[in-house]
């Protein structure tokens, strides 16, 4: 104990900003603890981080364990960081005032609308259809496991960007699809070439991807659910789809989200693959434009500050879902960032209030 | 009249064992039966018979007259399709040892749960049932809460809430208070005490042979898939007359 705390008695304010990482352990091995609780008093102000706690009827103060080595460690890669930075701001090669020029052009700015469409659309699709093969892998029925299980085996193993060509030139396969009595008479046909163009050639395949890992995840969510939360709700006589929607699958959803967050990260920069169908998404774009001005690097550039922009974004509202869920996981909740942030302005202003009347002692 | 809960030679195994073995039992509506043996003699798979979360090999299971999981044509039982079975469930309240709240659910909704979806009740009128469940055993203050946030007897007492708001014809107790820390089963045994008071017909799986002695209408003894005895707890508590229940009853006692 009296090597994580360090009793202060009646320190000048002076020192409360450094803690002494090199006093020794125990700081009075002689004295009770008793006297030197007691000697805690009010006059020193506590520092920012630390925590009065009362005992014995006094206050002891927590001055936080500090790792030598990790100050080594930060100044070593503070250094790395402001290295590459002042390499990123003085190397005439990055040609800012180009990235400036094309950032946000209307073009770049549609293309951008395209990239999140088929992401969107991707993610949408195949999360539905993944959640229905998973339901087929879970499935009683040997048929059903069969058939969901060959169709993971299947996307998974072709490449996508050779399943994006594929659906891409179906129309070489099938000319035209019909609805109708199977192997009988057809009611309605449409030319396939005009039901799928390239987008929505490029919005099957991802989707048709994506369903495949969606529905590994979703299957392995499912499975990490407890056994005793299905036979309970089933005990209840809660209905079988019920039992899914609200026991299973949102404590399932603690599990699934980490990695479909990954999934929808790794198609939303993936959709750059769809750039072999020549629809305008963000990275064909900046190609078409780098290849009329050759202006490689700040064009590359552009697209990569969007997608690192709508990454962050992704990887904030996955937090924020990710709390959602874990609701009830814990006695509580830890606070977020910015009830974090705002506690400790919280923290700031009554000190700074609290101040004056120290100094006035 | 019919009894509550009627089962007729019934027979389960898994595999090779046989772990349920001609059963016959039959309880009277608003009694209380106690059931004990040792490990493995097939108490929990007795329980779970009752409300088909087991199925039987042979034998019949009623509550209140309905035969549960099957349908008989001739002499041939077929089994139910599930929404039926889970149908009659939802008349039949089950307790597990490890109590098996929705912990993200809280409190209130996971005793609003079940009524709401398989009884088709009306969200607004189960939450003020809930709200007088949970003030009888003692959690009112409690319904906001999450299930972690609670001890353990207090999250039995929550599932027995649970199990109380379908208002069934018959509440299963598979040893409710083996999880629990011993300071707190007293609180779990009371709530129950209290059900049977009420004249709620219970069927409870215990190793608390006081319990048995001060609650329970009738004592079934079982013992390798067997009911080796039966009767009220002054005869086969005080007085048994098989070796197999006495030897059982001296490493308990
Ligand atoms: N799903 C199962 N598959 C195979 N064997 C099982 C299964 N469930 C139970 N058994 C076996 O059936 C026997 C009876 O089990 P049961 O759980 O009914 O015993 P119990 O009397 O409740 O015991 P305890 O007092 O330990 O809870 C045991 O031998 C057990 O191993
Ligand atoms: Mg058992």
């Amino acid at each position: 104990m009296p090597s994580l705390s360090t009793v202060r008695r009646s320190a000048p304010p002076t020192t409360t900003a450094s803690p002494s990482s090199s006093a020794p352990p125990a700081a009075e091995p002689t004295r009770p603890p008793a006297a030197s609780i007691s000697a805690t008093s009010a006059a020193s102000e506590p520092a920012a981080h630390s925590v009065p706690l009362s005992g014995g009827g006094a206050v002891l103060t927590v001055v936080p364990r500090r790792n030598r080595w990790t100050w080594v460690g930060v100044a070593g890669v503070g250094l790395l960081v402001a290295m590459f930075v002042n390499g990123l701001v003085t190397n005439p090669g990055w040609d800012w005032p180009t990235f400036g020029r094309y950032f946000a052009t209307e073009t770049v700015v549609r293309a951008l609308g395209t990239t999140i469409q088929l992401t969107v659309l991707g993610t949408v699709a195949g999360f539905a259809l993944g959640l229905v093969l998973a339901a087929m892998r879970l499935s009683s029925n040997a048929f059903l496991r069969t058939v969901a299980w060959a169709y993971i085996w299947a996307f998974r193993s072709i490449p996508l960007i050779v399943q994006l060509l594929f659906w891409f030139n179906i129309a070489y396969l099938y000319q035209t699809i019909s609805v109708g009595v199977p192997f009988g008479p057809s009611f309605a046909s449409v030319e396939t070439n005009d039901l799928l163009g390239a987008l929505g050639a490029a919005v099957l395949g991802l989707a048709l991807h994506q369903a495949a890992y969606a529905a590994e995840i979703i299957r392995g969510g499912i499975l990490s659910v407890d056994e005793g939360q299905r036979e309970a709700a089933s005990a209840l006589g809660i209905p079988r789809r019920r039992q899914l929607t609200r026991i299973v699958l949102p404590q399932a959803m603690r599990s699934i989200l980490p990695n479909a967050a990954n999934e929808v990260i790794s198609l939303f920069k993936g959709t750059s693959i769809v750039s072999v169908l020549a629809i305008p998404e963000l990275f064909y774009q900046v190609q078409v434009i780098y290849g009329r001005n050759s202006r490689v690097v700040p064009l590359l550039l552009v697209a990569t500050v969007w997608y690192i922009i709508l990454t962050t974004l992704l990887s904030i509202g996955q937090y924020y879902v990710e709390r959602h869920f874990a609701r009830g996981s814990a006695r509580s909740l830890p606070p977020t960032p910015l009830q974090r942030l705002r506690a400790r302005w919280a923290g700031i202003a009554t000190q700074a209030a609290r101040r004056p009347e120290a100094v006035g002692r | 009249m019919t009894a509550a809960v009627d089962l007729r030679g019934v027979t389960k195994s898994f595999g090779a064992h046989r772990v349920l073995d001609d059963v016959d039992l039959e309880l009277a509506e608003g009694t209380v039966t106690v059931v004990l043996g040792p490990s493995g003699s097939g108490k929990s798979t007795l329980l779970r018979t009752i409300n088909h979360l087991e199925k039987i090999d042979r034998g019949q299971v009623r509550v209140n007259g309905t035969l549960i999981g099957y349908r008989r044509v001739g002499d041939r039982l077929h089994e139910l399709p599930e929404r039926d079975i889970l149908r009659q469930r939802s008349r039949i309240g089950f307790v597990f040892q490890q109590f098996n709240l929705f912990p993200h659910l809280t409190v209130l909704e996971n005793v609003v749960e079940a009524p709401v979806s398989a009884q088709h009740r009306k969200r607004s009128e189960v939450e003020v049932e809930a709200r007088t469940l949970l003030e009888r055993v003692g959690l009112a203050d409690k319904a906001a809460a999450y299930p972690r946030q609670l001890s353990g007897g207090q999250q039995q007492r929550v599932a027995i809430a649970r199990a109380l708001a379908l208002q069934p014809d018959v509440i299963l107790f598979d040893e409710p208070t083996s999880a629990l820390d011993p300071e707190l089963v007293g609180e779990v045994l009371a709530v129950i005490k209290e059900l049977a008071r009420d004249g709620a017909t219970l069927v409870v799986v215990t190793h608390e042979v006081g319990f048995a002695r001060e609650v329970a209408d009738t004592v079934v003894f079982l013992d390798g898939g067997r009911v080796v005895e039966q009767g009220p707890p002054e005869q086969v508590i005080d007085h048994p007359t098989h070796e197999r229940t006495r030897a059982f009853l001296d490493r308990v006692l």
